[in-house]
């Protein structure tokens, strides 16, 4: 009869088979945090099993299940739709449900909320000035006409009108773009990367006829004229967005390069 | 107590370059610059401001220019200014939508069309032209 055994937890560095199914043990660092308690973020460490497909968010509901109920996250789907998940894996922003623990080469984790968005409690952060932003900027089609009637007819378009704006309605706003933005880390007004790219959304859709109102409270010292093209958002966006590419055309839109 | 609440990483995050590749590099890179030159820019009216103090204040003042010190801060200005220059002229013309890439269906793994292989190799060539003005500057002030 076969025996079998299970392996030795391991402190090296993680170096996943590929073709294995072998459970491998990672420290999981969760920052702990309660402001609204007054308390400081300290860090709980756990001992997490993992095999070779594990995510992040799955080591951090295996802590929830077996070791400390207590710890507060926010997750909905666990396959990069719903936005949710969304925090600082190892000192990048990142969705946790489509991180895989391999890929980040490390048996030390840190998990930690993102930055620039208020904390609730330990990873689960305040999304109330990402929607107010992205609410500002009109985030639906402005047009007369918009009404179903019996005498209604479809808005047609090419593809080639869809592809100016495809790509930017994929976001999903689980505000990574914001967290790695670096002047949403010192301006508090800032509209963020997330409000700006879905106001070009918008501005490149041919249906739409609320450029106007859309470029007025771009045009602004907290808006559109703050980003700098650090291109961090891009970087850390997981859905290829690409906020940075939105928001440089829709400056060169105002800037009169881009029709 | 409020920017702990809010949670935001600050200037500390803001300055920090490593995380988020090249472009982030080259941001902060165009910062440090401009505080350099704006440094520069405010020691040489100093500098120049000398003179009001007559012909012994204003050599005096060129004296310390001669200085490997003085030498050493020419060329850093040297530098500077040409990668603040070049990788300025990247940052406007992007700033205009110019060079970022255009829309299209993004594909997995999904890379960013505006952090193109064009942007990078003209923040490398930024980098590269301020060296090599920095190492002809340094042979002419160091060469005398």
């Amino acid at each position: 009869m076969a025996v079998v055994t299970a392996p030795k937890p391991s402190e090296e560095l993680i170096s996943i088979d590929k073709t294995s199914d072998q459970l491998d043990t990672i420290t999981l660092r969760i920052a702990r945090s309660n402001p609204a308690a007054g308390h400081e973020t300290t860090y709980s460490e756990f001992k997490v099993p993992v095999k070779k497909w594990t995510t992040v968010l799955e080591t951090i509901l295996y802590v929830k299940q077996n070791l400390d109920h207590a710890v507060a996250v926010r997750y909905s789907c666990r396959q990069a739709s719903c936005g949710s998940c969304g925090m600082k894996i190892n000192g990048k922003p990142s969705l946790a449900c489509y991180t895989r623990v391999s890929e980040l080469h490390s048996n030390v984790i840190t998990v930690e909320p993102m930055n620039n968005f208020p904390i609730i409690r330990d990873l689960a952060v305040d999304f109330k000035q990402l929607i107010s932003n992205h609410k500002k900027i009109k985030p639906f089609i402005i047009r007369e006409d918009s009404e179903v009637t019996p005498e209604s007819k479809e808005f047609i378009q090419t593809p080639k009108d869809v592809e100016k704006y495809l790509q930017f309605s994929y976001c999903i706003k689980c505000g990574l773009c914001n967290a790695a933005c670096p002047t949403m880390a010192t301006d508090t007004s800032f509209i963020g990367p997330q409000g700006l790219a879905q106001a070009y959304r918008y501005v490149a859709d041919n249906r739409d006829k609320g450029k106007e109102d859309r470029l007025k409270i771009v045009d602004d010292s907290h808006g559109i004229w703050r980003c700098h093209f650090a291109g961090s958002c891009s970087h850390v966006c997981p859905k290829g967005v690409d906020p940075a590419m939105a928001i440089q055309l829709l400056r060169g839109y105002l800037l009169g390069f881009q029709k | 107590m409020a920017e702990r609440l809010s949670n935001r990483e600050g200037i500390k995050g803001m300055a920090n370059p490593t995380r988020y590749g090249i472009e982030r590099v080259a941001y902060w890179l165009q910062r440090l610059t401009g505080l350099g030159l704006l440094a520069y820019l405010i020691g040489h009216i100093f500098e120049t401001s000398t003179i009001v103090h007559g012909k012994v204040a204003w050599d005096k003042m060129l004296e310390f220019t001669q200085t490997p010190q003085g030498h050493i801060i020419l060329t850093l200005v040297i530098g500077m200014c040409v990668f603040h220059t070049a990788n300025g002229i990247r940052v406007m013309l992007g700033h205009g939508g110019i060079g970022v890439g255009k829309p299209g269906q993004p594909e997995y793994p999904y890379k960013a069309a505006s952090l193109n292989y064009k942007q990078r190799l003209c923040i490398w060539v930024s980098i590269g032209l301020a060296a090599l003005a920095m190492m002809y500057g340094a042979s002419v002030l160091f060469g005398d």
